[in-house]
């Protein structure tokens, strides 16, 4: 096995040197017109950051109304287009985008490939998915204005019909809702397409698919995944833009159309949607919990056969955001069942990282912590999705703040949690300057506060009946002083953020030069310089195991004597 | 082998789940909001509680060896001072451990699923007791139309039910998807436009319940309040007895009579024994036997009743009912003829 060619070490820069200096336009339209997976990467990532300070603020402002009883901080409408923008912009704006550009950056370089299969349709999803969003935040200008916020959306990002028909939402928030996301829909089918044929068809020689990284085999999944389920959401949304201007009455109740099937129609997208999310951060944790644990993933195969297992079974669960629509009982019974399945894929991938640590020598750097407080915080998230899994119980806990409490723990305990361990983890490659440590233990103690402040008390008022959506509520149920806890843990975990902003900044400006192997790992990404050139590697790289790194660096015992 | 590991693990997860679910249930169960699915004063939301503590019980068996192992994991194989710099022994995997991590909790699942299972065919398919108790709750943006048809009795936001008797809903919606929820009574239960649902309960405690709508139907979704009243079968019956009258009617308010029906007022509602039809707001025939105004969100004395008449939109912003633009003499006058309707 001696044709191993990876220029590790004196990491092989040609890069011819640039002639003269940029000015300011010709950077801008460098950016522009890029078709770099990895400037689109860092394009996806900026923008999704970007919205998540938009989102964030919102949900401050969703927390400062609900601290105390009887609030009136903001207008119950101005409430209702903030709860409704948060979790869109969340969920389309901030979670796929993100993710998306950390495959965007991450898999070409993973597999030893020079760009994405499609260059071209990169940069076209990406400048849709832009659009798509700038669009849906025009609605808070556009229009006329009403309560001062325009006409931005104000019916929840599940948008249940018949509320978003004309006879009850007669300005255009559910338009700008379905149009902006059917637009943003397409980028992101473009990057679904394009992340398939790339892991396919762009791998390196010698890297087989059982020998692709764990995070680029997630990514595959989590495509096939989007292709499948953005489809049903564009196709309800021009269902919708049908019954709204074309005299159409799928979902117009009053003209004998059905509101059940517009459940239908978004929780088969909806449900496969969280697993959109939280397999790409998954992907996250399997790259980053070896590294640092010093130790190989265990058990390789079963990790992506649960990644698949997941994949499949996410597609047969959406009904059990529904039993309280009145199903049967058989379809009740055959939802719980499944529904319940999914943990078993979920806690083998659990065990899986635990006997990763198990033996290790972990080294807690900040990627690290955001990773173990990820694995405590999805072992419950787990736990509590299994409580509303139990139908009957979910009778009662349904469109509760426990759910919003569960649901945050998915999105925030784990994804936001994962994300934020991928930007330590690979901020050193895409900017060649490590990240401040010290800043980023600050930003991981307090993001971690104020995520059990906020989300861990959150269940309580959900069991003591407090329902979602709600404006405000009566000081007679004893939610009051629960929800000022969460109220305070927000503003912690808004603290948290702006340190790990002053961080990049200042990181950027005078951080530690990273080198190209800063954290001693074992993928074909640390093998280029940081920042990787326009061409990724300068010899097609070849690899004989999944951590092509490790055999460089431990010629005496190589990964491919046990594969 | 099975059998035995799953018998050791199944006494391990319970003792351990239970140090979880009993303090638990047991402190919820302490917090007398009216709204607490942890102080279940009716059938379903007993079995449910029970329900809920078993899967309390299993997982919160679950985190403790898994969270457990995690922290000990985490503990004691951090990298140390003296570390010599070498790698750990690389592990790949093992083929026994895995089976047994997957086929453990393949067993835990099956259990949850049929316990799970028999719960929902106990409620959804209960069979229905020969005497019992229907009524029709209809959901509006943002009110509940309560009809009792046997009785010819219709009221709003408020429902009267007997104790220790079967009580059959049948939800309705007017406009757009509510949530029909009364935690200490029963789980809750979608009022969908175009599709006819039922639920049901037992209540075995005299007592009010609160609950409100749990499916977001617009602005004032959270002003959509409703109380249950359970009552002893005496209590019922009189209180049925007086909602099945015709509204008072009272020579010293025929002023403010004349108001109300010479106005857009009766349009909306309906009054028993006069020419006030209208269905698109509440019946007020008995508005004064109410205990709240504008579905829960203030108490019915006078003096709210009247400024809610002049200006609804102040206290439930978005509501439909508009201000009706009286005057003040105009005002006492309608209050004075409202407050007579008991």
């Amino acid at each position: 096995m001696a044709d191993q060619t990876l220029p590790i070490g004196g990491a092989l820069d040609i890069t011819p040197q640039k002639a003269t200096k940029q000015s300011f336009f010709e950077w801008l339209s460098e950016w522009f017109i890029t078709v770099d997976h990895k400037k689109l990467g860092i394009l996806y990532i900026s923008y999704a950051l970007v919205f998540m300070l938009v989102a964030g603020v919102e949900a401050l402002m969703i927390r400062v109304q609900l601290a105390v009883p009887n609030n009136d901080f903001v207008s119950p409408q101005l409430y209702d287009r903030l709860f409704t923008m948060h979790g869109t912009t969340m969920v389309f704006l901030v979670g796929m985008p993100i993710l998306f550009g950390f495959a965007n950056y991450i898999v070409p370089l993973q597999i030893g490939a020079r760009d994405m299969a499609y260059p071209r349709l990169n940069a076209f999803s990406f400048w849709l998915t832009a659009f798509g969003g700038l669009l849906l935040y025009y609605s808070f200008i556009g229009g006329f204005g009403l309560y001062g916020v325009g006409t931005a959306p104000d019916m929840g990002w599940f948008a249940y019909a018949p509320l978003t028909e004309k006879a009850f939402s007669p300005g255009h928030a559910p338009d700008y809702w379905a149009i902006a996301l059917i637009i943003s829909g397409w980028g992101t089918l473009g990057t679904a397409i394009n992340i398939i044929a790339t892991t396919i068809s762009m791998r390196c020689k010698g890297m087989t698919l059982m020998r692709m990284p764990l995070f680029s085999w997630l990514m595959l999944v989590v495509s096939g995944l989007t292709l499948v389920t953005i489809t049903p959401l564009t196709a309800a949304q021009i269902m919708l833009m049908i019954d709204r201007y074309l005299g159409g009455h799928f979902f117009d109740t009053q003209a004998g159309g059905s509101a059940v099937m517009w459940m239908h129609f978004f929780w088969i997208f909806g449900h496969p949607e969280v697993y959109v999310l939280v397999l790409p951060a998954f992907g996250i944790a399997s790259e980053i919990i070896p590294v640092f644990s010093r130790k190989g993933i265990f058990g390789y195969a079963a990790m992506v056969a649960a990644s698949v297992g997941i994949g499949f079974v996410s597609l047969g669960v959406w009904a059990h955001h529904m039993f309280t629509v009145g199903m049967s009982t058989p379809t009740t019974t055959f939802f719980v069942l499944s529904t319940m399945l999914v943990g078993i894929p979920t806690g083998i991938k659990i065990f899986n990282w635990l006997a990763t640590i198990w033996g290790g020598k972990i080294v807690f750097a900040t990627p690290m912590l955001f990773c173990l407080a990820f694995l405590f915080q999805f072992l419950i998230a787990g736990l509590t999705g299994i409580m509303l899994s139990a139908a009957p119980w979910d009778w009662q806990l349904h469109n509760s703040y426990f759910v919003v409490a569960h649901f945050h723990y998915v999105l925030v305990g784990a994804i936001v949690f994962n994300i934020f361990a991928a930007i330590y983890y690979w901020f050193p490659k895409a900017t060649g300057k490590m990240l401040s440590e010290t800043l980023g233990k600050w930003h991981f103690w307090l993001f971690l506060i104020g995520f059990h402040l906020t989300f861990d008390f959150m269940h309580i008022p959900g069991i003591l009946g407090m329902p979602r959506h709600i404006y405000t509520y009566m000081p007679d149920r004893g939610w009051g002083i629960w929800n000022f806890i969460e109220t305070i843990g927000a503003f912690v975990q808004a603290i948290a953020v702006l340190v790990f902003l002053y961080n990049v900044v200042i990181s950027l400006m005078k951080g530690k030069e990273a080198g190209n192997d800063p954290w001693d790992a074992w993928t074909l990404e640390w093998a280029t310089p940081s920042p990787p050139p326009a061409y990724n590697f300068a010899t097609d790289p070849v690899v004989n195991s999944r951590r092509p790194l490790w055999d460089l660096k431990h010629p005496e015992d190589p990964d491919w004597k046990y594969e | 082998m099975f059998t035995g590991i799953s018998k050791v693990l199944r006494r391990l997860l319970f003792t351990a789940g239970m140090t979880i679910a009993l303090p638990v249930s047991a402190w919820a169960a302490g917090v007398q909001p009216g709204t607490n699915m942890f102080a279940p004063a009716s059938k379903p939301a007993r079995e449910i509680e029970s329900l809920a503590i078993f899967i309390l019980a299993i997982t919160g068996g679950i985190f403790v060896v898994v969270g457990g192992a995690l922290l000990y994991a985490v503990i004691k194989y951090r990298r140390r001072k003296n570390d010599d710099g070498s790698e750990p022994t690389q592990i790949f995997g093992s083929l026994q451990i895995e089976m047994a991590w997957t086929i453990i909790p393949i067993m835990i699942v099956v259990v949850m699923f049929l316990t799970s299972a028999r719960l929902i065919f106990a409620i959804q398919d209960a069979p229905k007791p020969k005497e019992s108790l229907a009524i029709t709750v209809v959901g509006h943006q943002f009110w509940w139309e309560v009809r009792y048809p046997k009785y010819g009795v219709v009221t709003a936001n408020e429902i009267h039910v007997p104790v220790d008797e079967a009580t059959y809903f049948k939800l309705l919606s007017a406009d757009v998807v509510h949530s029909f929820w009364i935690p200490e009574l029963a789980g809750k239960t979608d009022c969908i436009p175009n599709h006819v649902n039922t639920t049901w309960i037992l209540p075995t405690r005299v007592g009010l319940y609160k609950g409100q709508c749990s499916q977001f139907c617009g602005t004032e979704h959270a002003m959509m309040l409703l109380r249950v009243y359970v009552q002893t079968p005496a209590q019922f019956k009189a209180w049925i007895k007086n909602q099945q009258k015709p509204a008072v009617e009272d020579p010293a308010v025929a002023a403010g009579r004349e108001v109300f029906m010479h106005n857009a007022c009766m349009d909306c509602h309906t009054i028993r024994g006069t020419v006030a039809t209208g269905r698109f707001g509440p019946d007020l025939t008995h508005l004064a036997s109410r205990d709240t105004l504008g579905s829960g969100s203030l108490s019915n004395t006078p003096a709210n009743l009247r400024a809610w008449i002049k200006d609804p939109d102040h206290f439930k912003p978005g509501v439909l009912m508009p201000a009706m633009q009286l005057n003040n003499k105009q005002l006492d006058e309608v209050t004075a003829y409202l407050c007579s309707l008991r």
